[in-house]
């Protein structure tokens, strides 16, 4: 009996969680279409509910009732396995999340390295979904993709690297804990701004999105994907852009902190301070989709190896000199 | 302790018969994909005896390593016609008796090596004391790394760099008659050398030099 209450106990969090992020996704979807409209000078979704806020709720509705349809040359089992495993890797990385010093599903020691890891497992969604269709354009964007996410990842890792000298700590909530008096965007900018870029291209989104270039590709590896299928590849895909943004929010932004500590401000609790947070990057998110062109495929991978790859791991190496002469590295 | 037990069961038993398709599936591919679980369910088994960065480290460098295995298989295999030709003929068996001869050998060595195997005598006292000492995994492991064993770390760290170069430097072939594009060139063109504004005279129309 107290087994099962402990397992209960268990699965009230991790709905409590899980529940919150799929309707910010859903949520995220409707401002990330507003945005890109507002910069071109339309009007975006806002017939469904007040505002268009109901609108990824009737899109949701239609792809639930719209029938999965399943080539009959794919390999079946991959085919229908790759939505499922896009989704799931999106959702269980936000178990690690810190939402205040106590809100948090499971506070593990080497919290930033699962993230990394589930961020790099996603990869394989995409190679699954492309290679089970059996079909051209889906097989050709699994290709870029796998290429594109591998390569972006070392230089996401090597900037983690940075922000790890200066905490001592794989914990996330003590890298929150570190920014105590200075938020490390101001000592690290550069490194931020090589996070966001190469954020755009782990989740691939424009400018970098050439898995699903519909000008080329029709949609890539989700060209013969249909119905609910679809949709959960496309809440898994948002589900990883919210991620990021966390992500980017707890390495740079001081995660749950408040950014001044004075009396008002404190009485705020930590998880709207994240959340703000996580609104602030997912906005130049989308403002980057509205005004940046596409990359050529040789461009971007000029721009990962030959660009980022070497300027981040310059950067690991003059952190870590400074901070080893300066005595500031810290022990514990 | 109950649920440890069921735990550790579960992931063992997916490693173990997944390791075994690797081997056994017809399919290149679905090799790859059993392979990854294999590593992810190995990694679980880290996890779960206190090895946290172990774990986390098998994710992240092993299975994001298949994902490069799985472009070398659909590069230079084709899966479709492998599977009608190695697996449906008898001739290509040849190849079974030698395999046999290798692995028995390696499995022997294995034994021997197991069998064989000390303990240093303070490796028990060591595990203990990282309790009192009240260090994480991920920080025992790096004062070890660093100070006892630096110079095995760095000579394996520079075999894995030689073994890079090397596959660089085998699969790079310069190719005639490639079309490439010059980052350089293009983006220090001017409008000047682009664009050329011409007056035209109406019914005459303008000739241009190429």
């Amino acid at each position: 009996m107290e087994y099962l209450n402990i397992v209960f106990q268990e699965i009230y969090k991790i709905l409590f969680l899980l529940v919150p992020v799929l309707v910010s996704v859903a949520m995220i979807v409707w401002l990330d279409r507003r945005v890109w409209a507002f910069v071109q000078k339309r009007q975006g979704p806002n017939v469904v509910g007040p505002f268009g806020l109901l609108q990824s709720l009737a899109d949701a509705l239609k792809y639930i009732f719209k029938e999965i349809i399943i080539p009959s040359s794919s390999n079946k089992v991959i085919f229908i396995l790759a939505p499922i495993v896009t989704m799931t890797l999106a959702l269980v990385a936000w178990a690690v999340i810190p939402f205040s010093a106590t809100q948090v599903l499971a506070d593990i020691n080497v919290g930033i390295l699962y993230l990394f890891a589930v961020s790099s497992l996603g990869v394989y969604g995409i190679i699954m979904g492309g290679w089970a269709s059996n079909s051209k354009y889906p097989f050709l964007g699994a290709i870029r993709s796998a290429a594109q996410m591998v390569s972006y990842e070392v230089s996401i890792g090597v900037i983690i690297i940075n922000v790890l000298l200066c905490v001592g700590s794989l914990n996330l909530n003590d890298i929150v804990e570190a920014q105590k008096n200075l938020w490390f965007v101001i000592p690290l900018f550069p490194m931020f701004v090589i996070f966001f870029i190469s954020a755009l291209a782990e989740t691939n989104r424009p400018p970098f999105d050439l898995p699903e270039a519909e000008a080329e590709l029709v949609a890539g590896y989700q060209t013969e994907y249909s119905g609910m299928m679809y949709a959960m590849f496309w809440l898994g895909e948002y589900a990883n852009i919210l991620l990021m943004c966390a992500m980017g929010a707890i390495l740079f932004l001081g995660g749950w902190m408040s950014p001044i500590e004075i009396y008002p401000f404190t009485l705020v609790p930590g998880a709207i301070w994240l959340i703000l947070k996580i609104l602030l990057l997912f906005v130049l998110f989308a403002l980057v989709k509205a005004i940046v062109p596409r990359y050529r495929y040789d461009q971007l991978m000029r721009l990962g190896w030959k660009v980022f790859l070497p300027l981040s791991l310059t950067w690991v190496v003059m952190t870590a000199s400074y901070l080893f002469y300066f005595n500031l590295l810290p022990t514990n | 302790m109950i649920a440890h037990s069921i735990f550790f069961y579960t992931f063992s038993i997916i490693a173990v018969i997944s390791a075994i398709m690797v081997t056994v599936s017809k399919n290149t591919v679905h090799s790859v994909f059993f392979l990854i679980l294999d590593f992810i369910s190995i990694s679980c088994l880290f996890i779960m005896i206190g090895a946290e960065f172990l774990g986390m480290i098998m994710l992240i460098v092993y299975v994001g390593a298949v994902a490069v295995l799985f472009l070398f298989v659909v590069m230079m295999l084709n899966v479709a016609q492998q599977k009608n030709q190695w697996f449906a003929s008898q001739e290509s068996s040849g190849h079974i008796p030698v395999g046999l001869i290798i692995s028995t050998i390696i499995f022997f060595e294995l034994i021997i090596v197991i069998g064989g195997w000390k303990y240093k005598p303070d490796l028990f006292d060591i595990n203990n004391s990282l309790n009192t000492f009240n260090v994480s995994n991920t920080h025992a492991l790096g004062q070890i790394l660093y100070t006892d064993y630096i110079h095995v770390f760095q000579l394996s760290g520079m075999i894995l760099l030689v073994a890079m170069i090397g596959a660089i430097v085998l699969t790079f072939r310069k190719r005639e008659g490639v079309k490439k594009q010059s980052y350089l060139k293009q983006i220090s063109r001017e409008r000047s050398e682009g664009v050329q504004v011409l007056e035209v005279e109406t019914n005459k129309g303008v000739k241009i030099d190429d």
